[in-house]
């Protein structure tokens, strides 16, 4: 009798690894397009991004399969690791793993834990700030006009909105961003919210700039080890192992490894030291 | 030769088992290390002392009977081999030298360097096999024609031993190496197509059954394996494993 079990046998939790681990990877690839933004373009099209990103059906789809696949990856890993620990209940006194396999293919646990609270601490900053906080700023430009300068809300038609109409009264925002005519009360625009004042203040912070611009760097250093092995792993678990398309997975893997963590990490690096506030 | 054996004693099962020292002297380069275990026991009994238990048969690497993991690696530092066929000269004058049993959930310490590997046995009659009517009329394997470049491979796979050196030496004591060498040897060929899907899904159920630990693809098993069994067994099993899975 065959006993096939898509879900519980050792293979098929595999199989669930490396399909998320593979779908987080182009997550990861798409997050840091829209991150990049941060450096190469400005605020006003970074704010445009982030509203497109937090609106579109699509985008809305995928990332909930997202958040599906780190918990999913998560927990499965962490399930897998222990049944890995209890195959051998008593250890080595002597064990010389380093001869025969990479230190990352030994620690892929660890580094996959340290991932985990870098995702939720880096969720609380910034998604759930962006999700929920009632303070989140919208974005502004000051405009100069004959020596005098004036505060105007960009509005998402391309428009502008004195500051000065809300504070005394015309208009007013709700919802966190739609501005409202307080007397005849209807919707007149909607602003942007201001992630990238957030983000910017997030790194050039007096106090806390430099050691969260650190720990960004030191968690995209630990991405790199996990993907270093992780990329070619998930292809070998999803049986495709051959002369021909191997050694190219594995040299796109490497440089995938190292070239995505490297550029999220350029990003706080540049915020912190480069940019002008 | 002079060295020291740091080697893991342990009565029976139950026991709870030790590292116990051991000085050598007098061990020869060419020997073999079982050699080398030999001329420690010989001394051991005739102090009267309880020779150190190990697995052994062939001496010629060929029945996978000897283990041990000798420090820190499976069948010691040299590549391709099984203990019986590692020599003394990979050591050198004056090292200390860890002999250990494989350790795994699966294999269970039966006393000292002795572990009992029955669980390969059991993965084996779970589906590594073909069956064939051999009431007379058997037709010559050789009248199947099968393609040179997949004969080769089900040979390769073939040529596993049952050693158990993948399941010591992995992290997580995973046993996929051995299976899928297992499974990949009849995969390839058109006599072990017929029973193809039964086989890897009975042979994979068994094998968790057995408590052996998952697979990280960290390759070291093939580093460890005697006989070079290529890690593209695990991914072919892996291929099986879904296709058979997927069609229920
Ligand atoms: C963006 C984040 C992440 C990406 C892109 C990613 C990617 C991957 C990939 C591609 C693999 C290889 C799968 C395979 O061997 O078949 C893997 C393995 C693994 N990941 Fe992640 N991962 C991420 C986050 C995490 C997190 C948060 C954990 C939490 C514990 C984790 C734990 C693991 C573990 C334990 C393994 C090894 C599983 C095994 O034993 O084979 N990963 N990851
Ligand atoms: S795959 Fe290699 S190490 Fe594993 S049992 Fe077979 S011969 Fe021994
Ligand atoms: S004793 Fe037979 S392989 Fe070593």
């Amino acid at each position: 009798m065959a006993k096939s079990a898509l879900l519980k046998s050792s293979l098929a939790k595999k199989y669930w690894m490396a399909l998320t681990g593979l779908f987080l990877c182009l997550f990861l690839a798409g997050h840091l397009a829209g991150n990049l933004q941060l450096i190469f373009s400005d605020a006003l099209h970074f704010n445009q991004y982030a509203l497109f990103m937090t609106t579109n059906p699509a985008v809305k789809l995928l990332s909930y399969l997202t958040y599906i696949s780190i918990l999913f990856h998560a927990i499965d890993g962490i399930m897998l690791t222990f049944q890995n620990r209890a195959a051998r209940p008593i250890a080595y006194a002597k064990n010389n793993a380093a001869a025969n396999s990479p230190w990352a293919s030994r620690n892929m646990a660890v580094l996959g834990t340290i991932i985990l609270v870098f995702i939720v601490t880096h969720m609380v900053n910034f998604w759930a700030k962006m999700h929920f906080d009632e303070n989140f700023p919208l974005q502004t430009i000051s405009i100069e006009n004959q020596g005098q300068k004036q505060d105007f809300y960009l509005t998402t038609d391309a428009g502008y909105i004195p500051v000065n109409q809300v504070e005394t009264g015309g208009l007013e925002i709700k919802n966190r961003t739609e501005f409202y005519d307080t007397a005849a009360k209807v919707k007149v625009k909607e602003g942007y919210k201001d992630l990238h004042k957030i983000t910017v203040a997030f790194f050039q912070d007096a106090k806390t700039g430099l050691i969260a611009t650190l720990l960004y760097v030191l968690a995209m250093a630990v991405l790199a080890f996990h993907l270093w092995h992780g990329f070619a792993s998930a292809f070998q678990t999803m049986g495709v192992n051959n002369p021909t398309y191997s050694p190219i997975i594995k040299g796109f893997g490497k440089g995938f490894a190292l070239i995505v963590p490297l550029l999220f990490a350029i990003i706080p690096i540049y915020i912190h030291f480069f940019l002008k506030a | 030769m002079k060295l020291t054996l740091k080697i893991w004693r342990q009565k029976n099962a139950q026991d709870k088992g030790a590292i116990v020292d051991y000085p050598i002297d007098g061990i020869e380069p060419d020997m073999s290390f079982l050699e080398m275990l030999d001329v420690l026991n010989e001394q051991l009994i005739n102090k009267g002392d309880e020779p150190v238990a190990f697995d052994h048969d062939c001496r010629e690497g060929i029945c996978g009977m000897c283990s041990l993991f000798i420090n820190g690696e499976a069948h010691g530092p040299d590549r391709g081999v099984t203990t019986c066929q590692l020599h003394m000269r990979m050591f050198k004058d004056g090292d200390t030298i860890f002999i250990e049993p494989f350790r795994a959930k699966a294999f269970p310490v039966i006393k000292d360097l002795v572990v009992d590997r029955s669980s390969f046995d059991r993965i084996q009659h779970a589906g590594g096999f073909i069956s064939v009517n051999t009431s007379g009329n058997t037709i010559d394997a050789n009248t199947i024609p099968i393609n040179k470049d997949d004969a080769d491979k089900s040979f390769d796979a073939a040529a596993c031993i049952g050693c158990g050196a993948c399941v010591a030496t992995c992290k997580n004591s995973s046993a996929m190496l051995f299976v899928s060498a297992k499974v990949s040897q009849y995969a390839l060929l058109p006599q072990g197509k017929v029973e193809a899907a039964d086989r890897v899904l009975n042979m994979v159920h068994q094998m968790d059954l057995e408590g052996f630990g998952n697979c990280t693809n960290t390759g070291a098993c093939e580093v460890e394996c005697p006989k070079g069994i290529s890690l593209e067994n695990i991914a072919r099993m892996n291929r099986e494993y879904l296709v058979a899975s997927l069609k229920g």
